[in-house]
């Protein structure tokens, strides 16, 4: 990466995406050759909403890679409820750490970021709009299971707010992926994420179903479909019901087919699917681990 | 993108000549009087006139002379409008932000009647602080101490934070001019 900072997917070149899985590998490969690199280096948390695995693997990457966290804990306790500014927020700690970790209701809060503080900042999900760190593992499993290239995958669920579906996109656009679109109408891919598709050569393909298109597919990546986009609970039970992955319609799929989901999952997958060759959800969230070490050591090394 | 200089009739038109030359041209003075010294804004696209004030800041407050004409005749336009603002001289910065609303208008920089300097809207890469993101969640509508930056594409803009795009034909509805 030219930056020391990781904001947007759409910062990345296939190069850089390449270098960090290729550490991310080797960081896999031998996991205790690398406590003692950032002995004394600390990382700030900055989590303005609930995570369980990213914080978490957030933390346990530092802390393997010889570092230690600081958390700044829930929005209640903290300086925010009182009416600080996210600017203000970010300068303090940035007094406390070497880089920061930010989750944050807004989009675009990880850019703000960046122009207040001069560590390193990565976005660690910011509103509807971008979870680079998560499509940084998500294609570590993808290349660990199908390749990055020459695949056809399937993107399904709330395409219009999921930020793990944007930062997943755009990322994909740097290979020879064929990406299909599968959401209801009222969720598909905002105005700002099909223009910068279109800007990079790639084709939007969409469906409102996933049987049509299953069969193509050597990966089918699922999000959540959130109750609180819907105005009425038996039109999201409906339309929730459409995208749910069961073994019944896998049957439809290749042999082959890798199912992923960031995660967590509500029903969109039976857990039944657990169990089969499919499922590579819980892979990929074991591999928030490695990549992240791989990014922390590739952002904080180079800002030492 | 107007990239074309003006032709000599165009320019004819504007309405800070010194002698007129038709009756259009007497409607017109009687309207929007000459200026000594400033700048006039010329051929902007009807009902622009008060969005380009609101947008290069000028209110009057600082004492500054401004007429502004609206729907005048306009053999290039059919109807525009006009804007000439005494003792101020707009830099080049200044005129390209009008770009997104106004990639027509042409600038001239009068000193003692005459136009001594013409300055062509070149498009910017970028403009600050000049329209409010459409994305209510976006980091520039929270309360924090930032300007809106939007990235200048072919046909619209780009939020820098949060990435939504506003065509132009949704510019004024953005406008951060109030």
């Amino acid at each position: 990466m030219h930056q020391d900072h990781l904001l947007s997917t759409t910062q990345l070149s296939r190069e850089d995406i390449e270098t960090i899985l290729d550490r991310a590998a080797a960081i896999e490969m031998n996991p205790d050759g690398w406590e003692a690199q950032y002995s004394g280096t600390v990382l700030g948390l900055c989590f303005f909403e609930p995570s369980t695995r990213t914080r978490m693997s957030f933390d346990a990457a530092m802390k393997r890679l010889g570092g230690r966290t600081i958390d700044m804990g829930s929005v209640d306790n903290s300086s925010i409820s009182k009416g600080e500014t996210l600017a203000d927020t970010v300068r303090v700690i940035a007094g406390y750490a070497d880089a920061i970790v930010l989750r944050h209701p807004s989009d675009g809060a990880a850019k703000l970021d960046d122009e207040f503080v001069d560590i390193p900042v990565i976005n660690a999900g910011d509103g509807a709009g971008q979870h680079p760190t998560q499509t940084l593992l998500d294609l570590y499993t993808m290349r660990e299971n199908v390749g990055l290239d020459e695949i056809t995958v399937g993107i399904a669920g709330d395409l219009k707010y999921g930020r793990t579906v944007h930062s997943l996109a755009a990322a994909l656009s740097n290979f020879d992926v064929r990406q299909h679109f599968i959401s209801p109408e009222s969720l598909q891919l905002p105005r700002n994420i099909r223009y910068d598709l279109h800007d990079s050569g790639s084709q939007v393909r969409e469906h409102t179903d996933i049987e049509s298109i299953l069969p193509e597919l050597d990966v089918l990546y699922v999000t959540r479909i959130q109750r609180e986009r819907f105005p009425d609970e038996n039109e999201y039970q409906r339309v929730a019901g459409q995208y749910r992955v069961d073994t019944d319609i896998l049957s439809h799929a290749d042999n082959n087919l890798t199912v992923m989901h960031p995660l967590p999952r509500v029903d969109e997958i039976a857990p039944e699917v657990d169990t089969t060759e499919h499922a590579a959800y819980f892979e990929q969230a074991h591999n928030g681990v490695p990549v992240r070490m791989a990014l922390l050591d590739a952002l904080i090394g180079r800002a030492k | 993108m107007n990239d074309r200089e003006p032709n000599q009739k165009e320019s004819k038109e504007s309405v800070n000549d010194a002698v007129p030359r038709a009756r259009k041209v007497d409607d017109q003075q009687l309207r929007v009087s000459k200026i000594r010294d400033g700048t006039v804004i010329d051929h902007l696209t009807a009902g622009e006139a008060l969005n380009v004030l609101a947008i290069l800041g000028i209110d009057g407050s600082s004492g500054e002379g401004v007429s502004v004409g609206m729907n005048v005749i306009s053999d290039r336009l059919g109807r525009k409008d006009i804007v000439k603002v005494e003792d101020r001289e707009l830099s080049q910065s200044e005129v390209d932000v009008l770009a997104v609303i106004a990639p027509e208008a042409t600038i001239n920089i009068i000193r003692d009647y005459a136009v001594v300097d013409k300055k062509r809207i070149e498009r910017p890469t970028a403009v600050t602080g000049l329209l409010f993101c459409p994305n209510r969640n976006c980091i520039t509508n929270a309360n924090e101490p930032i300007n809106t930056r939007f990235i200048v594409l072919d046909e619209g803009l780009q939020c820098d934070y949060c990435g939504s795009i506003v065509r132009e034909s949704e510019v004024p509805t953005y406008l951060d001019v109030a």
